[in-house]
Parts: C-alpha cells; structure tokens; sequence
C-alpha cells in the first residue's frame, strides 16, 4: 500500500508538532531525555496518525491495536503524541515529571489511560508485547502489537529471552520497532557493547528483520506494511534513526542521550525545528 | 487443645497423619481453577514437573505455556498476559521466581498491578539436597516489601489448593509460595480458608505464649504446642497463610492474650514473618518476642527434616524458644 504524497506531508507537519512539543516539555521538566524522543518523533507520528487503530477518546477500546513503548525514558515523544492525537490537552504536556502529574517520568499504565505498561526498566517491553499477540491469538482477535524498544535496551538479557520465545511461537501478529540511534547513556552501542550483527541475531531468533529510515515516514510505513505481509513469523524493524533529530547542533551527539535542554537551548532548539534547519525562513519561526 | 472450628483432620498429631507436598496444592488448585475459569493460563520455565505445573498441562495443554529456562521472561509473559485479560500463574522455583525475576515482577506486576500469579516452589532448607543455591530463604521478604503484593504461604498441600483456587478469583499480584518435600495435611476441605484471613490451630485457656507461624512449619508449630501443653505450659497456635496483609485483628489478639510471641517461618528470620509481626506488634502492641527462622546463614544438602532440625526450625526448637521466652520475660 502506498503511501500518497499528502498523506506524508501531513504525517510530517505532526511529527514536527511533537517535536515542539517535547522541546517545551523537557525545557519545563528541567530533566529526562532529549535525544531518543526526537528521534523517534516521525516513528511515533507515524503510528499514532496513521498506523495504529485507536480510538484517543476511548483508550480501553478493546479493538485498539497494542502498542508498547519498552524503553520507557523516551516517553516525552509518545506522550506528545497522544496530546497530539487527542488523549488529553497539549497543554498537559507541560506537566512532565511534576508532582501530582499523570505523566511521570518513566510511564505508568495506571496512572494515564492510553499507555499499555509500565516501562522504564529496559528488556521487559517485547515480553509483555508477545504474551498480548499470544493471547490476542488465543482468542481469535486481529489487532496487531506494536512493540518500541532502544538499541542499548538490545544488551538486556531478558530481550533475548523474548525473541526466542516470540520467535518460537511465530507471533506474526507482533511488529517490533528497535530504535538503531547507536547511542546508549555511556557512548556509542558499538563501543559499549557491541550489537552488530543485530539483523543476524534476529535471524537466529526466527524473526522476519527489515530495515527502515526511521526518520523517513514512506521508508518507515512501508516496512510497516510489509510486517503485515508477514505471516510465518514476527517481524522486527530495525529503524535507523538520528538521535536529537531535527536540531542538527545536537544530532548524534551520545551526551544529550539523558539531560534536557535549558531554557535558552530549547528557545534555539525550538527555532531550528521550525525552520527545519535554517531551510524554511519567514513568519513561521 | 485444638481448636475444633479448624476442622482439622482426625489424624493431626498422629503418627497416621497423610503427607504431601504443598506443590501439590499448587497441581490441584491450578485444575480447579482452570475448570472454573477458562482465562487462566498457567506458565512455567522448564519445570513442569516438579511445580505440578504439568498436571494444569494434561487438563488444559492450549493454555500451558512453556517458557524455557527464563524467569525474567516468564514474569513480564505474566504481565502481558494478564493486561490481555488471561489470570496467569508464574510458575518455577522460588529461588528463581522471585529470586532472579525481582525486578520485572517489581515494574510490570506490583507497580503494574497486574493480575499475575507469581509461585514459588522449593523455598525453604526442606529442599534437601540441592543445597543452597536452590533453597530460596529470602522471598517472603522480598515479596512482601513490594506495595499491591499479597503473600500467601500455605500450611499443607489441602491449603495451598485452597489458596490458588482463591487466588485465581482474587484479581490483583498475589505471591504463593510452596515447599518441594512431603509435609502434614493437617487441614480439610472444611478447614475454612480466605486470602487474609488467619487460623487458631491450638488454644488453651490461659495461654503464656502465642506460636505465630507461616508455611508448613506451622505443624512443627502445633507439635510444640502438644509437647509444651503436656509439660503444663499453655500456648495458642496461630497459623498466619497470608504474609501481607496481615490478619492484624487474630495477631493482635493471640498477643495481647498470651503478651508472649514466638513466630516460626522456613525463611530467614530477619526480614520475613517474624519481621512482620514484630514491625506490627511493636507499633501497637509491643511484647517480648522470639523469632525462630534461619539465623542469617544459608541452607546446605541434606535430608529435608535433617536441615530443619539443624537450621533450629523443628517443633523441639519451637518448643525451647517458649520455654525461654516465658523463663526470661
């Protein structure tokens, strides 16, 4: 299924929306993670304007697709997105690890209707996900699982634990998303602990491996679309992604992995997303 | 004299007393509960058969799920099951199951508050001869430490059935532990039974000291209580099944009766049981008290009622921590 021109552009104009958004947020909050939701913004647009069956007013529907964000600390951008979406007010967003907020700093499935889990603690996000695409199965029911997780979450050993077992099963109703920054808290994924050959271990695993521009939303939907097609095994989207995306003074660079930008960044920040890098000038920005 | 309302079994204190394991209870309350409920599952890690999680697999194989020798999986498997409404039950060893697992249990079934229950099999120094690393003596403590987390030791295989039966009904993170060697059925089916609630086994008119106990140790328990009782010193024994929450108001009671305490538990002694009666009864009803569990040491090979003697946990024992604790205080 292709995806027409219009549809992406309007898919790109919210993922910019999230970005925004998340500068705002964590110039606010003060703490929490700036690069991995930045770069997951087009992933996360992509799911929650265009992939995901979901109903924003009706968070427990239970025809919603599943989706799963396992490493927790990037839930800024899931979190603007669904304000984004119409899970609650944009303005919300701003209350980011505050005391009393329904958007804590790590996610709480009970604290804020529309997240399937708690997550934070890495390597616990595809076990939770295959044992939902298990029992959807058992149970006769077509909605997919989507599954989010970090490249460095990839060095938990339970991850592994997971894969076998999804593989095993053949859990083709389970699409996962590793976000392939290359970046974890202490430096680059390779130098840290290597992960490559990271298709081949999937392989290993019995999964069906694609590999997408996660910061291109046709690259991305089209593995997307080509999971679905999948019907022997689960399928992993390995999405490469820039870290900090969007604002190129920070892109790729490991050491905005977990702090936030202070008020005079974001206000820099903020500019450079919205004229997508000096590219567009006028009123706009 | 024992408590007649506990429908005990007429063997209690018999040499013909019926043994079993309490992992028993876990095999027959897991079938009930599958019978009655088509959404439990019961998941395992490669130890069907010595958790009985295989007697659920022959009843209901398209809802055993076999995990493979991978705890931390299996938990989180609870979780996902449990947000997909299925009523899972984690089954392995207890050293394994919380021991390796915590943390997954602690994000995705206590902070999650998800409807898994998390079993742990072979805890105490009556595993026998797989030695330390396998005779788990620190998950009550873990387990009870986590907020949305019940904690069930079961006293006999007939409790433990009961337990899981009320557990699978009970929605909410429960742990149930259970014991690998052959103890006492000293319940019935009659025995009454809820989540919460504790058990008078033993009472006596003027009792000098209430044996709180938890686990199958609790028929260690009422040995005591029958030596003592023979010996002119009365007793009650309460048996206390669910850890946390505590039945606060039959603790509270058998202590302020007896205003002695010693508690019993095949756990460390720091920590557990005895840990929380003390932290209970100090805050509202302080009393001089004994606690009889292992004394910060780990287990070792042996035969099963061997190490429960040496570890200091028999009813001989029990029996002397009473003696002293009405000797000295």
């Amino acid at each position: 299924m292709d995806v027409n021109d219009e549809t992406i552009a309007a898919l790109e104009k919210h993922a910019e929306s999230i970005r925004e958004t998340v500068i705002r947020m964590l110039v606010a909050a003060g703490s929490g993670h700036t690069a991995g939701p930045l770069g997951l913004a087009d992933i996360f647009a992509a799911f929650y304007f265009h992939i995901l069956e979901h109903d924003p007013k009706s968070p427990d529907w239970d025809g919603r697709d599943r989706f799963i964000l396992s490493n927790g600390h990037t839930v800024p951008v899931r979190y603007a997105a669904m304000a984004h979406a119409g899970y609650f007010p944009v303005e919300e967003c701003l209350t980011l690890r505050k005391f009393g907020s329904r958007l804590q700093g790590h996610p709480e499935r009970l604290r804020l209707p529309g997240l399937e889990t708690t997550s934070g603690p890495l390597g616990e996000g595809l076990s939770q996900a295959a044992a939902m695409a298990y029992a959807l199965r058992m149970d006769g029911k077509k909605n997919r699982v989507y599954v989010v997780m970090g490249d460095g979450e990839q060095d938990e050993g339970s991850v592994w634990e997971a894969a076998m077992w999804t593989g095993k099963h053949k859990l083709s109703n389970l699409t996962a998303v590793i976000d392939r920054n290359n970046i974890q808290i202490d430096g680059m994924t390779e130098d840290v602990l290597p992960l490559e050959p990271l298709r081949a271990k999937y392989e290993a695993a019995n999964w069906h491996v694609l590999e997408a521009d996660g910061n291109d939303l046709r690259s991305f939907i089209g593995a997307v679309h080509e999971a679905h097609a999948i019907y022997e095994k689960p399928t992993v989207i390995i999405a490469h992604t820039v870290a900090g995306k969007g604002v190129p003074e920070i892109e790729f660079d490991y050491r905005w992995h977990g702090k936030p930008p202070t008020k005079e960044e974001g206000k820099r920040f903020l500019k450079e997303i919205r004229t997508m890098g000096g590219k567009v000038t006028g009123e706009y920005a | 004299m024992l408590n007649p309302d506990a429908k005990l079994s007429e063997k209690v204190l018999t040499d013909g007393v019926e043994t079993a394991p309490t992992r028993d209870g876990f095999g027959h309350g897991s079938v009930e509960a599958g019978k009655a409920d088509a959404n439990v599952v019961v998941l395992c890690a490669d130890l069907s058969e010595s958790t009985r999680a295989e007697w659920f697999e022959k009843e209901f194989p398209e809802r055993f799920i076999e995990v493979g020798v991978a705890e931390q999986n299996m938990a989180a498997l609870g979780a996902g099951f449990a947000a997909a409404g299925k009523v899972p039950f984690i089954a392995s060893y207890a050293a394994f199951n919380p021991g390796r697992n915590y943390e997954h249990i602690r994000t995705t079934i206590a902070l999650n508050e998800s409807n898994v229950k998390v079993c742990g099999m072979h805890a105490g120094v009556s595993v026998g001869p797989d030695g330390a690393t396998h005779q788990m003596l620190e998950d009550i403590g873990l387990m009870r430490m986590l907020p949305n987390m019940i904690v069930i030791a079961p006293g006999d295989a007939e409790e433990a059935r009961k337990a899981v039966v009320a557990a699978a009904k009970h929605g909410g993170p429960i742990y149930l532990r259970f014991g690998r060697s052959a103890t006492p059925v000293f319940t019935t089916p009659d025995t009454p039974f809820s989540i919460g609630k504790a058990l008078t086994l033993w009472d006596s008119e003027n009792p000098q000291v209430a044996i709180l106990s938890t686990g199958s140790l609790s028929y260690e328990a009422l040995r005591a209580a029958k030596a003592l009782a023979d010996e002119g010193l009365e007793t009650v024994v309460l048996h206390v099944p669910t850890v946390k929450p505590l039945d606060e108001a039959a603790v509270l009671a058998a202590a302020g009766r007896a205003g002695r305490v010693v508690t019993v538990e095949e756990h460390q002694a720091a920590g557990g049981f005895g840990g929380a009666i003390a932290e209970f009864l100090s805050a509202r009803h302080p009393v001089p008290l004994t606690r009889v569990g292992v004394q910060d040491r780990f287990g070792q090979s042996g035969d099963p009622d061997e190490l429960v003697a040496h570890y200091g946990l028999d009813a001989a024992h029990i029996a002397e921590a009473a003696r002293a604790l009405v000797h000295n205080a």
